[in-house]
């Protein structure tokens, strides 16, 4: 063969075709600074104009790459500047208002979800963080595709519990809201530790405070290709599972690199990041938890899951560095339990619990993410996961997350179907004890120590 | 500009003549062709040269699969790149 040899073709089509090699989502990250006005009506008509404009083209172009490529490019999305940055003197009433101005460019534009209805709260809350917190249950029920974030902590700042029992109420009441959808509205608001600003993965998007006016972030996947890979090595050691892994992952964020080279061309907008995270799907073959089976645990959630996952995020980086010239975003393994059909099945055997998740979540990113828990789930319960998730971010240095359902009139033993790439998620127990005190205590958790390290 | 033409499917009379002639029909110049067949099973990879082509690529590659469906075959037509891109460092 004069290009690539039979076998190497062989393998790329077989990728595609049996083991749901697809690239994730092109996602154009466009910033909102110059559509700011003190009349919210003109702020809206800015932001609409603005995001028509730019993003006009994203679908077509992403189609057309991925039939020129043979690859499928499942998701064409937009993140904006945190609203709560542009909204001024915006009450929460008028954020909705801005709430319904992105989901109606969004849907103008044909893209599936829109990111950045967000506040980045971590070391205090503006009165605009606030309002837009406020406005998050409203204007999340009232959208199709909307995403909202909130970050409320970084290792730099400590935590800032107040907005943590602010997200936990918000939680609450969109899930009563959207009572009759399943609560669906949680699935489109994560809480984050250290998020990062350049992320193309809902739903926590958004388009940072320092990034440029337009870019375009493209998110690999690929848990299918690593799980098969594995599984055709056999029986090794783990310097060679490691080595199958880069170099699968390597082979992955190229393809993920030839696409956000392409799509950043032909939207005249420049390239920012490949992010190289491990994202499955409901799909029978797309799965993490599959992948960490495949090492030989029996289910996943049983000891040794974290000690795999380590070594599954370390060695999916280690191949993607290589293959990409700028790598950022979340850039991990993500196991959502919803989103990951072997994931399901170990919540629904008993075999993986909240507790061994949440240790999971110290080693890979992106968190505690689409876990569905009891609907009677009180409050400061809810806020305590979150603390305890946003802790492990905040002392490790790293970015972790939090998209908790506490489905209405739903409890353990139920489940709820989100439908499409939202996938089903089992309810999940939650400690019957309470958090109640400390949540109310208030205040401010102080940034940790970066010396004394033990 | 080249493109990885795969071709599978039950094997027949006249595939490689089909296919073929879809490919001069388009102005793809075909210039390897690795082919064969297992179990009664197709299977064949075509290179072609498609800087020439007189109709858009992406036009090509829905007549190329198009072709394929009338004859009970699967065809999908791929720019070379995301090979290059996979296999070479």
């Amino acid at each position: 063969m004069s290009i690539v040899t039979t076998t190497d073709i062989l393998e790329t089509i077989n990728m595609i075709q049996h083991e749901n090699l697809d690239v994730r989502t092109i996602t154009m990250g466009i910033s909102l600074y110059d559509c700011v006005s003190d009349d919210i009506g003109r702020l809206c008509d800015n932001i609409y104009d603005k995001i028509t404009k730019r993003a006009e083209n994203i679908v077509k172009v992403g189609d057309g790459i991925g039939k020129k490529y043979g690859i499928p490019i499942v998701n064409k999305r937009v993140s904006v500047t945190p609203v709560a940055l542009i909204g001024g003197k915006s009450s929460a009433d008028d954020y909705v208002k801005i709430a319904k101005t992105l989901d109606r460019a969004a849907k103008e534009i044909g893209i599936n979800f829109i990111g950045g209805y967000s506040a980045l709260v971590q070391k205090g809350m503006s009165r605009g963080g606030e309002e837009l917190i406020k406005s998050i249950p409203q204007a999340l029920t009232e959208t199709d595709f909307l995403c909202s974030s909130l970050n409320v902590a970084s290792t730099k700042a400590g935590i800032n519990m107040d907005a943590i029992y602010m997200a936990g109420k918000a939680i609450k009441e969109l899930a009563y809201l959207t009572k009759d959808r399943n609560s669906i509205g949680c699935a489109k608001f994560v809480v984050f530790a250290n998020a990062p600003e350049d992320n193309p993965f809902m739903a926590g998007a958004f388009h940072g405070i320092g990034e440029p006016e337009c870019v375009i972030n493209v998110g690999v996947s690929g848990p299918g290709v690593v799980a098969a890979a594995i599984k055709r090595a056999g029986n090794c050691d783990f310097g060679e599972l490691a080595n199958i892994i880069k170099k699968t992952a390597y082979k992955i964020t190229s393809v993920g690199q030839l696409v956000a080279t392409d799509a950043a061309a032909e939207l005249g907008v420049p390239f920012g990041i490949v992010d190289l995270s491990l994202a499955p799907t409901p799909a029978i073959g797309d799965s993490v938890a599959r992948i960490l089976e495949n090492m030989g645990l029996e289910r996943c959630g049983t000891h040794g899951t974290t000690a795999a996952l380590a070594m599954l995020n370390d060695a999916v980086k280690k191949g993607g560095v290589m293959a990409s010239s700028s790598v950022g975003g979340l850039s991990g393994a993500f196991i959502p339990v919803s989103e990951d059909e072997g994931m399901i099945e170990a919540v629904n055997v008993g075999a993986l619990h909240l507790n061994k998740l949440e240790a999971m979540t110290a080693v890979c990113s992106v968190g505690l993410d689409m876990i569905a828990i009891p609907g009677d789930t009180p409050v400061e319960t809810i806020c305590g996961i979150i603390a305890d998730e946003i802790a492990i971010g905040v002392v490790n240095t790293k970015t972790t997350a939090a998209r908790l359902i506490p489905a209405y009139g739903k409890k353990v033993g139920d489940s709820v179907d989100f439908g499409g790439l939202l996938g089903t998620a089992p309810i999940m127990e939650v400690s019957p004890y309470s958090s109640c005190e400390f949540i109310h205590r208030g205040g401010h958790i102080p940034a940790p120590m970066h010396s004394l390290k033990n | 500009m080249k493109a990885v033409i795969s071709v599978t499917g039950k094997d027949g009379v006249g595939i490689v003549a089909k296919v073929s002639a879809k490919c001069a029909e388009c102005g793809a110049n075909i210039i390897d062709i690795s082919q064969t067949v297992l179990g009664g099973y197709f299977a064949m990879i075509m290179i072609a040269d498609v800087s020439a082509l007189n109709v858009q690529f992406g036009d090509f590659v829905d007549y190329m699969a198009a072709a394929g469906k009338e004859s009970g075959l699967q065809i999908n037509t791929m720019h070379e790149d995301i090979f290059n891109s996979m296999h070479k460092i």
